[in-house]
């Protein structure tokens, strides 16, 4: 039997220690035991240089417009938006209507369909939890997808638990959902479909017209969370069919705490509140919407919007220079997620035979994750690339590189340079690469001696 | 383009080259830089007066929120960031 110390150091050595080259048996404790974390968190000293910034799934750096547009509201236009007696209150109000247009614009809506909300968590509850309870007495069963984001899960979860049915479609291993089996899944009293755009951790788009037709034929409600694919590519709400549509601002150099919900007008939507009181926002979600936060949102979706093409084309360049400069350069790499159909500003890699949290720390002037920045704090491997039919071993050392807006060609090219070094590095010290090397095949290796 | 429009592009050019310059983090300077460049540049055929002006004044509208933005910049810098400036990295 290993202690537990000496698996931690076994781990250890793949991160650097030089210590007795692992044994069949040690190596396989080491997989079991990823209870605690390697990683500890640390602040920058003075004189350091900073770490280069690739992780703009988990959010990305406010643009300068947007902070330009929003600070007005931080400073002199500090009236409630729901004034109605006062100038305060109206120039209040109007900046936060004007922030609400630019927002419906960008995915072709009425403004009168959007609901500011905290994020795109909340909207995610809002809708499924909402949808869920308003139609519950005829309408028991809800279907989404195993690759969706915690939240949804949960709010499933919790719908689970107050009498719901809930069905979690399986993805195919390219992260698509089969069209069929979503709609062999949907029953008679199923009331609510929730499907993602674009995955947070492997980018893969799903075709969501697609969804949107069949869910539109079969008269089921549509919701899909649209955080990661909202401003990056083109939507038209009313060419997808989606009846409801999560929307995030600091995903798009908009201000975090902000974030929106889509709500069909016609046919109508309708929902419970998850929260009571003044009525704001049509009574889907009482609360002083805060106008900075709105407003700074509706500058970035106007940015966007003006941009989308522009930034397309640049995210498309930069990714693809980094894949090829880590793919040529090194053997046994893989990319999680539909090659074509996906956001190409989310590369997500497996480098075989290197434990990912291992490469992260000797990564660590590069700000990178193994996955969803909810998630990453444990070293269980993403239950995303899990439902993708990766191997466990190829679950745990993948590495999602996040490219933005503001991503520079020598930051995509320190990156792969530094990262084809690391993998070499880790890779040299791993007794697995060594036996792969001489050719013997790990899967028919038996791990345990009992 | 009449000369004296051309005059209006490239002060106004220069002007938002040399500002977006002073923004103090690396990412904001550099994509500023870029997209201004690449502005005038998808921008070079136009001739029409009317759209000249809207763009004249787009780029009038830029300046001034580049200049509020780098001052704000100014007053929060931080530490440098891994590639500014040092091509010759020490693996």
């Amino acid at each position: 039997m290993i202690s537990t110390t000496v698996t931690r150091k076994l781990l250890g050595s793949m991160c650097g220690f030089q210590t007795p080259r692992l044994t069949y048996a040690q190596s396989a404790a080491t997989a079991i035991l990823r209870d605690k974390e390697i990683i500890k968190s640390r602040e920058l000293e003075k004189e350091e240089l900073r770490p280069l910034y690739m992780d703009f799934q988990a959010t990305t750096p406010m643009d300068p417009r947007v902070l330009d547009a929003m600070l007005p509201y931080q400073v002199n236009y500090y009236g409630n938006p729901h004034s109605r007696t006062h100038a305060y209150g109206w120039e209040s109000e109007s900046g936060m209507e004007k922030a609400r247009k630019q927002v419906a614009d960008l995915i072709a809506a009425d403004p009168r369909e959007i609901i500011f909300t905290s994020g795109a968590t909340e909207s995610n509850n809002m809708a499924i939890k909402g949808v869920a309870r308003f139609y519950k007495a005829k309408k028991k069963h809800i279907i989404t997808t195993q690759t969706e984001h915690k939240c949804v899960l949960d709010s499933c979860r919790v719908l689970e638990t107050e009498g719901f049915d809930v069905t979690y479609l399986p993805v195919k291993t390219t992260g698509l959902i089969d069209l069929q089996m979503l709609e062999e899944a949907i029953r008679p009293d199923t009331g609510l479909v929730s499907i993602m755009t674009i995955n947070n951790e492997i980018g893969v788009k799903q075709p969501m017209k697609e969804i949107g037709q069949l869910c539109r034929s079969k008269n089921v409600f549509l919701h899909t969370d649209a955080a990661q694919a909202f401003g990056k590519i083109p939507i038209d709400v009313a060419d997808w069919k989606v009846d409801l549509m999560s929307i995030s601002g600091h995903k798009i150099y908009g201000p975090k705490g902000v974030g929106a919900l889509y709500v069909r007008r016609r046919p109508r939507v309708r929902m419970e509140p998850l929260q009571n009181g003044g009525g704001q926002e049509r009574g889907l979600r009482s609360g002083t919407v805060p106008t900075p936060l709105a407003v700074g949102l509706g500058a970035a979706c106007e940015i966007a919007q003006l941009d989308m093409e522009y930034d397309h084309k640049r995210v498309t360049m930069l990714a693809n220079r980094l894949i090829q400069k880590i793919m040529s350069d090194l053997p046994d790499v893989f990319l999680n997620g539909d090659p074509d159909q996906g956001y190409a500003g989310c590369v997500n890699l497996s480098f075989a035979y290197v434990e990912g949290e291992s490469l992260l720390m000797a990564l660590k002037d590069v700000a990178l994750s193994s996955g969803s920045a909810c998630t990453s704090a444990s070293l269980e491997p993403s239950y995303v690339l899990r439902a993708i039919g990766a191997d466990e071993d190829l679950a745990h050392s993948s590495i999602r590189f996040g490219i933005g807006r503001f991503t520079t060609e020598d930051e995509v090219d320190y990156t792969a340079e530094k990262c084809i070094h690391q993998v070499k590095r880790l890779r040299e010290m791993s007794p697995l690469w060594e036996m792969v090397q001489e050719g013997i095949d790990l899967k028919s290796i038996k791990w345990t001696q009992h | 383009m009449a000369s004296s429009s051309r005059t209006q592009v490239l002060s106004l050019y220069r002007m938002l080259i040399k500002e977006s310059k002073k923004f103090p983090s690396y990412n904001y300077r550099t994509y500023a830089l870029r997209r201004v460049k690449d502005g005038f540049r998808e921008n070079l055929a136009v001739d029409n007066p009317k759209t000249l002006d809207v763009l004249l004044n787009q780029a009038r509208e830029s300046l001034a929120v580049i200049k509020r933005q780098v001052t704000i910049g100014q007053f929060y810098t931080t530490q440098k960031n891994v590639v500014e400036g040092l091509r010759n990295v020490n693996f």
